[in-house]
Parts: C-alpha cells; structure tokens; sequence
C-alpha cells in the first residue's frame, strides 16, 4: 500500500467502525435487544476488515517510484569525514 | 498502516474500545426507564412455631407472594434477582434482617408472577424474641444488567406478626 493508501485506509476504518457503532446501539435500542445490537457491529467490524486490511490495488494508486539501481550506482554516496578527537592534555 | 499485521491491530484495538464506550452508554440508558412495580405477601398459614433444642426460637410460614416487576426491566437486563426478607426489631438489636425465599427471573414474561410457598430458608432468631412478634415482609430485588451499573431497591410491607404462644 503507498502513503495515500494507508492514509485512506485508516480514515474508511475509523469513519466505517463509528457509523457501524452508532448504526448498531440505535438499531439494538429501538428493538430492545441487546443481542442484536452485538450482531450489528460485529457484521460490521468484520465488512470494515474485508474492506481495510487487505493490500487492494485500490490503496495503490500512487505508487511510490524508487531509483533504479543502475540509476544509482552513477551517484555515489557522499562520504562522512570522521575526526578524531584526543583526550584533553594531561598535566 | 503500511502492513497486514499493523492494520488488523489498528482495527481490532478501536472496534473494542468503541465497543466498550457503547456498552458504557447502554447501561447509562438504563437511568431512562422509571420502573413501577407493585408487590404483596400475605401469608397463608403458620405451620409451627417452636423453640429449637439449642434455645434459638423458629418458626415455618407458608405465604402467598405475588408482584409484577415487568418495569423493571429495560432492553440491558439479564435477569432480576429478588429475594423476600423478614425484619423485625428486638432489645439487643435495632434490626434483624432473615431471609426467606428468593428466586431469579430471567424474563420480562415471567416477572409477573404469584407463588404459594413455605419459606425456602428457615426463620430462626438470635435468641427467643419471635413470640408476639410484629415485623415487616420486604420485598428486595437486584436487576442484573447486561452490562454495567446493577440497581438495586425494595418494597417494604409491614403490619405481619407472630402468635403469642408456641404451635
């Protein structure tokens, strides 16, 4: 998945397990049963997995272009100089 | 999100915590529902009232208990628990409290009821204090929710009393 992908992803997780939530408590108040309200969210906590957790091409739109190694090899890394440092001088 | 494991995570940890905020919000609902219930004992016969070879008196009643508690439950409730109790005072103490017959209904449709019983538990005193004695039947029940806070209340019926004499 690329970065807007799992951006996306999390918004539909939250947005979809909220409106399940609420969909579920109003639905088991109105019947009186509490059961119901459970059956509810759990269908839809599990439709929001289906839809969220697997890699769907959908999520990866946007890909990501890396270097191409051939590419790569034409920059060489700059290099880090280290300077070495004495102790402090001793009397 | 940038993985299988990570997602299913992130999913499983918000869908319970939303999951118990709603349940917090289910048992608050239970505070709408004003219940009514109505309740009454009358008992029926005394079978015997002796004194216990240890000294303590005791007594046997047979009653007829009746009550509809059909408002006390809301769509959050599990079942009730009630429970009839004899309280009566005497010298040592301000309030004894025996309990008699209790029982559960796991129902709306069975909380209306009337049962003719002798007393499930046995009614022995601390002591020789029942003869003539005048005490209240309560009524207690505990409503045992589904999920969160139990409310718990009593009806208090009083005007019984015991024979003066052994039986």
């Amino acid at each position: 998945m690329d970065w807007q992908g799992q951006k996306l992803v999390e918004q539909i997780m939250q947005i979809m397990l909220l409106v399940f939530a609420v969909t579920a408590f109003v639905a088991g108040y109105v019947l009186g049963s509490f059961q119901m309200m459970v059956l509810v969210y759990a269908g839809g906590v599990t439709l929001t997995g289906l839809i969220t957790i697997p890699n769907w091409p959908f999520f990866n739109r946007h890909p990501l272009n890396w270097l191409d190694p051939s590419e790569a090899e034409k920059h060489p890394k700059p290099q880090v100089t280290v300077i070495s440092k004495k102790k402090g001088s001793k009397k | 999100m940038h993985s299988f494991g990570y997602r299913l995570n992130g999913l499983l940890t918000f869908a319970v915590t939303i999951l118990a905020l709603m349940c917090v919000i289910a048992s608050l609902s239970d505070n709408l529902n004003i219940p009514s219930p109505s309740a009454e004992i009358q008992i029926m016969n005394i079978n015997w009232f002796q004194k216990q070879p240890k000294g303590s008196d005791e007594v046997s009643l047979r009653v007829n208990i009746s009550a509809d508690l059909q408002s006390l439950f809301t769509w959050n409730t599990k079942q009730v628990f009630i429970f009839v109790a004899a309280e009566y005072e005497t010298r040592k103490n301000s309030l004894n409290q025996v309990s008699l017959w209790d029982a559960i209904i796991p129902a709306k449709e069975r909380a209306k009821f009337w049962i003719r019983s002798s007393n499930k538990y046995r009614f022995v005193d601390h002591g020789k204090n029942l003869r003539g004695k005048e005490f209240n039947l309560t009524l207690h029940w505990h409503v045992m929710p589904k999920t969160g806070k139990m409310f718990a209340d009593k009806i208090v019926m009083s005007g019984y009393s015991l024979p003066e004499e052994y039986i």
